[in-house]
C-alpha cells in the first residue's frame, strides 16, 4: 500500500474516531458535577491582580 | 559581555546586508537589503553607546511589563489609519481608474496598493492589536510578569520590520502571489523567527503562571499562534531562485498549491482574524461590563469546536475548480457546522452584559464591543451560506465575496480592537478616564455607517454582477460583457468608497481622542500612600 492510501485509511478511521471521542470527552468533562463551582472561579480571573503581579500584591498588603 | 556579543552579530548582519544589497538582482530586494543595512547598523551603533555603561539590575517582577503593550497600542492605531488610508484610496481606484496615476505607473497601480492595503489592516493593525492585548492579557489572567525580559521588545520590533520589509516590497513588486501570503521567501523567514519568539514569549508567561486556571482568552490567543506559525510555514514552503534575489518558486503545484494556498487563507481568517480577537473578546467585553463572562462552560466548548471544526473549512474557497467534489463539499459541511460553535461564541459575548444592558445606553465603549459582536454573528452566518456550493455559484468573484470580508473585518475585528484601545489606553498611561466619550459616540457611528454603506453596496453590486456574469439569451449565448458589468457597477463603488471615508474618519477621531488622553486627561491618584492604620 502507497503512503497516502495507508495514511488515508488511517485519517477515515482511527483518527476520526479519536478525534470524535476527544471532542465528546471535552463536553462530558465540562458538564461533570462540581464544575460549576470551579468555573466560577476561573471566569473571575480577569477582576484579580489587575495593577501588579500575584507576588506584589501579597507583598504590599503584608506591608499594609 | 553580551554587548560584545551583541556588537558581532550586529555588525555582521549589516555587512551581509550591504553585499546582498551590491549584488541585488532586484529593486525590491536591494530596498530591503537597505532597510537591514539601516536597522542593524543604528542598532550597532546604539550598542556601542551603551557600552561600559554600568548595567543595574532592577528585579522588576513585581510589576507587569506595559511598555511593549503601549507601544504595540500605538503601532495599531497609527497602522490602522494608514491601512484604512490605503484601502479607501484603492476603493476609489475602482470607481475611478484615473487614479491609477500616470507618473506612478508600476509602483501604485491597484495591483500594488491591493495587498499593501490587506497587509496593512489585517497584519499591521490587527497584528499589532493582538500581540499588544496578548501581552496585556496573558500577564493578568496569569499574575506574573512577561517571561522573557526583553524578547518581548524583539517580538514587537521584529514583527513591525516584518511589516516595513513586506510593505516596501510589495511597492516594488517583491510578492509570490498567493493571497495574504505575499511576502516573499527572505522576509518569511524573517517572521518565522519573530513567530517563535512570540510563542515562546506568552507560553513562557503561561508556564510560570500564578493562577491554577488558564483563563479562556489564553487558550484562545495561544491556539492563534501556534496555528499561524503551522500555517505560514506549510504555506510559505517555496525555494529562492537566487539567494540575491526576491523571486522564488512554490514546491507545490497546480492544485495542491491551491488546497494549501486556501488552507492557509480560510484558516488566516479563523486563527488570525477570530480565535485571537475571540481572545480579546474574552477578556475585553468582561472587564469592561465589569461581570465575568456569561457561562464559563460554554467558553470551553466554544473554543474546541471552533478550532476543532474551522481547520477543515478552507476547500469551499475552490468549488467548481480542479480540486475533487469530495474535498470541497468537505470543506462545505463542515463551514456550515461552524456556523453552530460561532454563534454560541457570539451568544457568549452578548449574554455576558445581561444584567447590565443600561451600560448599552452610557458607555458608548460596551456598544463599539457589542456591535462588533453582533457583526461577528452576522458574518459567521453570511459566511456558512456563501460557503454552500450552489450559493457560491452565483457569490464567487463577485463583490459579495468583499463585503462579506469587509462585514468582519470592519465590523467584528476593527469594532472589538477599538473597544480594545478605548479599554487599555487610560489604563496603561495611568489616566481616570477618557479624554472625551462623545467623541467615542462618533467613531461609532461614522464607522457603523460607514461599514453599512460598504456592506449593502457591495451586496448590490456583488449579487447584480453575479446574475450578469450568468445571463444568457433564448438562444444560450451570454447577454453581458465583462465591461456592462463594470459600468453597471459604478454608482456602488462611490458609495463604497463613502463608507471608507467615514469608517477612517472615525479611526482619525479614536487617534485624537487617545493621544488627548494620554496627554490632558486627569491622571488616577496614587492611593497606595495614605493607607488608613488598622
Amino acid at each position: 500500500m502507497d503512503l497516502y492510501s495507508l495514511l488515508r485509511e488511517f485519517a477515515d478511521s482511527w483518527m476520526l474516531l479519536a478525534l470524535f471521542l476527544f471532542f465528546v470527552g471535552v463536553i462530558l468533562w465540562v458538564l461533570r458535577p462540581g464544575s460549576t463551582k470551579t468555573y466560577r472561579d476561573t471566569a473571575n480571573i480577569p477582576f484579580r491582580h489587575e495593577k501588579a503581579p500575584a507576588q506584589a500584591e501579597a507583598n504590599a498588603r503584608k506591608e499594609a | 559581555m553580551t554587548n560584545y556579543i551583541k556588537l558581532i552579530v550586529l555588525g555582521l548582519i549589516t555587512l551581509l546586508a550591504m553585499i546582498a544589497a551590491n549584488f541585488a538582482r532586484d529593486l525590491a530586494y536591494m530596498v530591503n537589503a537597505l532597510t537591514i543595512m539601516l536597522v542593524a547598523g543604528g542598532l550597532f551603533l546604539w550598542t556601542v553607546r551603551k557600552i561600559g555603561e554600568p548595567v543595574e539590575k532592577v528585579d522588576l517582577s513585581g510589576e507587569y511589563m506595559d511598555g511593549v503593550v503601549r507601544y504595540g497600542v500605538v503601532a495599531t492605531a497609527l497602522w490602522g489609519v494608514v491601512g484604512f488610508a490605503a484601502g479607501t484610496f484603492i476603493a476609489f481606484q475602482l470607481a475611478f481608474p484615473g487614479l491609477n496615476f500616470e507618473w506612478a505607473h508600476g509602483y501604485m497601480n491597484f495591483a500594488r496598493l491591493r495587498p499593501l492595503h490587506t497587509s496593512a489592516v489585517i497584519f499591521a493593525f490587527g497584528g499589532n492589536a493582538l500581540i499588544a492585548t496578548s501581552f496585556y492579557v496573558v500577564q493578568r489572567t496569569s499574575a506574573t510578569r512577561l517571561w522573557g525580559g526583553n524578547l518581548a521588545w524583539f517580538v514587537f520590533w521584529g514583527y513591525n520590520l516584518f511589516i516595513v520589509l513586506a510593505a516596501s516590497g510589495y511597492i516594488l513588486g517583491a510578492t509570490q502571489s498567493k493571497e495574504y501570503a505575499e511576502p516573499e521567501w527572505y522576509v518569511d523567514w524573517w517572521l518565522t523567527i519573530v513567530w517563535v519568539c512570540y510563542l515562546a514569549v506568552f507560553l513562557g508567561t503561561i508556564i510560570k503562571r500564578k493562577e491554577p486556571h488558564i483563563y479562556v482568552a489564553n487558550w484562545f490567543y495561544l491556539s492563534f499562534i501556534v496555528t499561524v506559525a503551522m500555517l505560514h510555514v506549510v504555506n510559505n514552503l517555496a525555494i529562492p531562485v537566487s539567494i540575491f534575489g526576491s523571486k522564488s518558486v512554490q514546491v507545490f503545484a497546480g492544485v495542491q498549491d491551491a488546497m494549501t494556498q486556501w488552507w492557509y487563507g480560510h484558516n488566516a481568517v479563523g486563527f488570525f482574524l477570530t480565535a485571537g480577537f475571540l481572545g480579546m473578546m474574552y477578556y475585553f467585553i468582561p472587564k469592561q461590563a465589569e461581570k465575568p463572562v456569561y457561562s464559563y462552560k460554554l467558553s470551553i466548548i466554544h473554543f474546541w469546536a471552533l478550532i476543532f471544526i474551522y481547520i477543515w473549512a478552507g476547500p469551499h474557497h475552490l468549488h467548481y475548480t480542479a480540486l475533487p467534489d469530495w474535498a470541497s463539499t468537505l470543506g462545505m459541511v463542515f463551514s456550515v457546522v461552524l456556523w453552530m460553535p460561532s454563534w454560541g461564541g457570539m451568544i457568549n459575548g452578548l449574554m455576558t452584559l445581561s444584567g447590565a444592558w443600561d451600560k448599552l445606553r452610557t458607555d458608548p465603549v460596551i456598544r463599539m464591543m457589542v456591535i462588533a459582536v453582533g457583526f461577528y454573528g452576522m458574518s459567521t452566518f453570511e459566511g456558512p451560506m456563501m460557503s454552500i456550493r450552489a450559493v457560491n455559484s452565483l457569490s464567487h468573484y463577485t463583490d459579495w465575496t468583499i463585503g462579506h470580508v469587509h462585514s468582519g473585518a470592519l465590523g467584528w475585528n476593527g469594532m472589538i480592537t477599538f473597544g480594545a484601545l478605548y479599554f487599555l489606553v487610560p489604563k496603561l498611561w495611568n489616566r481616570e478616564r477618557l479624554y472625551s466619550l462623545s467623541m467615542v459616540s462618533w467613531h461609532f457611528w461614522l464607522a457603523t455607517i460607514g461599514i453599512v454603506l460598504y456592506a449593502a453596496a457591495m451586496w448590490v453590486t456583488g449579487i447584480m454582477e453575479g446574475l450578469m456574469w450568468r445571463e444568457v439569451d433564448a438562444n444560450g449565448f451570454l447577454v453581458n460583457s465583462f465591461a456592462d458589468t463594470v459600468a453597471a457597477k459604478f454608482p456602488m463603488y462611490v458609495v463604497r468608497g463613502l463608507g471608507g471615508v467615514l469608517y477612517i474618519s472615525g479611526a482619525i477621531i479614536m487617534c485624537i481622542n487617545l493621544y488627548l488622553t494620554v496627554r490632558k486627561a486627569p491622571a488616577v491618584e496614587a492611593t497606595n500612600q495614605l493607607v488608613p492604620a488598622e
